[in-house]
């Protein structure tokens, strides 16, 4: 019996190790992601001075997702209208479409689902871009020209990016309310002055728009933050680009996710504690 | 303001004095390097792939610090520098990287203007004349509005040897500059390299495995093993050595000191012991 309790105890060691290993490098990961970030965030000072570097970025992450964006957004409030008259009606409360509507976009929706897409198509993007410029050397050279490619490169992709993102998340919005009115007013027949009246009523800028905003510059920062530091971190070859990318897109997804939750118990569940 | 060719042998442009360096401090890459790079010279840094030349060439352009040992280059103790040192050190060097490396998002116009732009306070104008002569040095000026992605291999190779010669540096360093090149481009940047070395009064480094065509054109060659400097001298020297690695490298032979076959168990005993 005894040799089997030695290869037991032994077992457990080794996957404790491994776990512990694990643990240590995930924790040294995010130190070194946070040193990266304060490295960023101190020397912007290029991206700032010379702010068409990071408009060329915010049209690159910006102005080329409008269309996932816009085409997403006004299918989320088309579907939004459908399903929620679907429930309003049955309490009576069809009316108040456009308040469930307008709600559900600026609070959640719209902020959340813009930042999964804005992930998907310029977080990779930019994994996938500043990855390919370390493979091909295109980082080293700079380096070599006494030029710090954190400056010239990171920053200004990761400013254009948080700014991108607040501008797409309310794009997403605005559409998804109009695909909501296309449906809810134009298809199903609700009263417009209802529809826009009761919205107007209801959404609170500083509580309901604000905190929108708020919870989509957050993403922006988490997304755009996440992808710079997989990009330079990645491995110089085609493998490692393509792991870097891959992770960049589960990693915000999550992200997104997991500071949406935290956000809205912060911002939307303060005043209803009992 | 650079110093001439006529300088050459006064103090060194980069000094190695007993140089060891491993990624694994455990299993070192260079092990005891000593060279001397006078001014003006263009010399040559060669071995077979793997032997640690293009580590010497990291720790030249200091990405690297020696573990042991000291590299001074243009003056500087490369372990002693802090990060703006270090970009000041290399605001007077200029690189070739093997495939170029051009910024891909740049016009080649672009990317000789890129280091100006970012280093300097030119004008518009000014900085525009500079480029423009630049591209003329390498022939090709009429490419200044292509893409990257529009050249052949031969014409990125010019284009990023336009933009390290685009603050006129002191030292120029070569990383296999010959790699995959048709015979047209590589006798043109052969002949670029020594033509620019010259003109400038700059000094270069070439880190190369194409020995016969090389030797052409460096003035003084060394050749390295395991990462150890095995054999040095002018082309001559290095053509005439009776060292048995440098005769299998200079003449290309399979095997030598460098076997043609991958360490194994003994290929007769092995088919035996398959036999029923």
């Amino acid at each position: 019996m005894m040799p089997n309790w030695v290869g037991m105890r032994l077992a457990a060691r080794a996957r404790l190790e491994g776990l512990g290993s694990n643990v240590t490098s995930v924790i040294w990961r995010l130190g070194f992601a946070a040193r990266f970030l304060g490295y960023l965030v101190a020397h912007s000072g290029t991206a700032m001075r010379r702010f068409r570097l990071t408009v060329a970025e915010v049209y690159f992450a910006g102005v080329l997702s409008l269309v996932i964006i816009l085409v997403s957004g006004l299918f989320v409030g088309m579907v939004l209208a459908l399903q929620g008259y679907e429930t309003l009606q049955r309490f009576g409360a069809s009316e108040s479409l456009g308040v469930l509507v307008a709600l559900s976009l600026v609070r959640e929706l719209g902020p959340v689902v813009a930042g999964l897409l804005f992930a998907s198509r310029a977080g990779s993007a930019i994994t996938a871009e500043i990855g390919l410029m370390k493979a091909t050397e295109q980082i080293s050279a700079m380096e070599m020209m006494a030029v710090d490619p954190i400056a010239r490169v990171v920053a200004p992709r990761f400013w254009g990016g948080v700014i991108s993102m607040p501008l797409l998340a309310a794009l997403f919005s605005a559409m998804g309310v109009f695909g909501g009115y296309l449906i809810g007013v134009q298809l199903i027949g609700v009263d417009a002055g209802a529809f826009w009246s009761q919205m107007q009523a209801a959404v609170d800028l500083r509580n309901d728009i604000w905190n929108g905003v708020l919870k989509s510059i957050v993403f922006g920062i988490a997304v755009t933050w996440i992808a710079v530091f997989e990009g330079y971190d990645a491995p110089p070859t085609a493998e490692g680009v393509s792991r870097a990318t891959t992770r960049t897109v589960v990693t915000s997804s999550l992200a997104i996710l997991a500071l949406d939750f935290i956000l809205t118990a912060l911002m939307f569940t303060g005043g209803n504690a009992p | 303001m650079h110093n001439q060719p006529d300088s050459r042998g006064a103090d060194p442009v980069v000094s190695i004095d007993g140089v060891w360096f491993g990624y694994d401090p455990a299993r070192p890459v260079l092990r005891d390097i000593d060279l001397a790079i006078p001014r003006g010279a263009v010399v040559g840094i060669m071995g077979q792939s793997g032997c640690g030349k293009t580590t010497l060439l990291h720790l030249i352009m200091g990405a690297y610090v020696p573990s042991r040992g000291r590299a001074t280059v243009l003056g500087h103790d490369t372990a002693g520098l802090d990060g703006a040192g270090l970009f000041a050190m290399r605001r007077r060097m200029g690189m070739l990287f093997q495939f170029g490396a051009l910024f891909t998002d740049l016009s080649v116009y672009e990317n000789v203007a890129f280091p100006m732009r970012e280093n300097t306070a030119l004008p518009e104008d000014v900085l525009h004349d500079l480029v423009m002569m630049k591209l003329q040095a390498v022939g090709l000026r009429g490419a200044a509005q292509l893409m990257p992605s529009e050249l052949s291999g031969g014409m990125s190779r010019r284009v990023a040897l336009a933009r390290s010669i685009a603050l006129d540096p002191e030292l120029i360093l070569y990383d296999e500059p010959f790699t995959g090149l048709d015979p047209i481009s590589f006798g043109v940047i052969v002949r670029l390299i020594r033509e620019l070395n010259d003109s400038l009064g700059a000094t270069s480094i070439v880190v190369t495995h194409d020995v016969q065509e090389a030797l052409d054109v460096v003035d003084y060659a060394y050749f390295m093993a395991a990462g150890q400097v095995i054999e040095k001298g002018t082309p001559d020297e290095v053509r005439a050595s009776r060292h048995p690695f440098m005769r299998q490298f200079v003449n290309g032979l399979p095997d030598g000191p460098v076997p043609f076959h991958y360490p194994a168990a003994d290929y007769a005993g092995e088919l035996e012991a398959t036999l029923p």
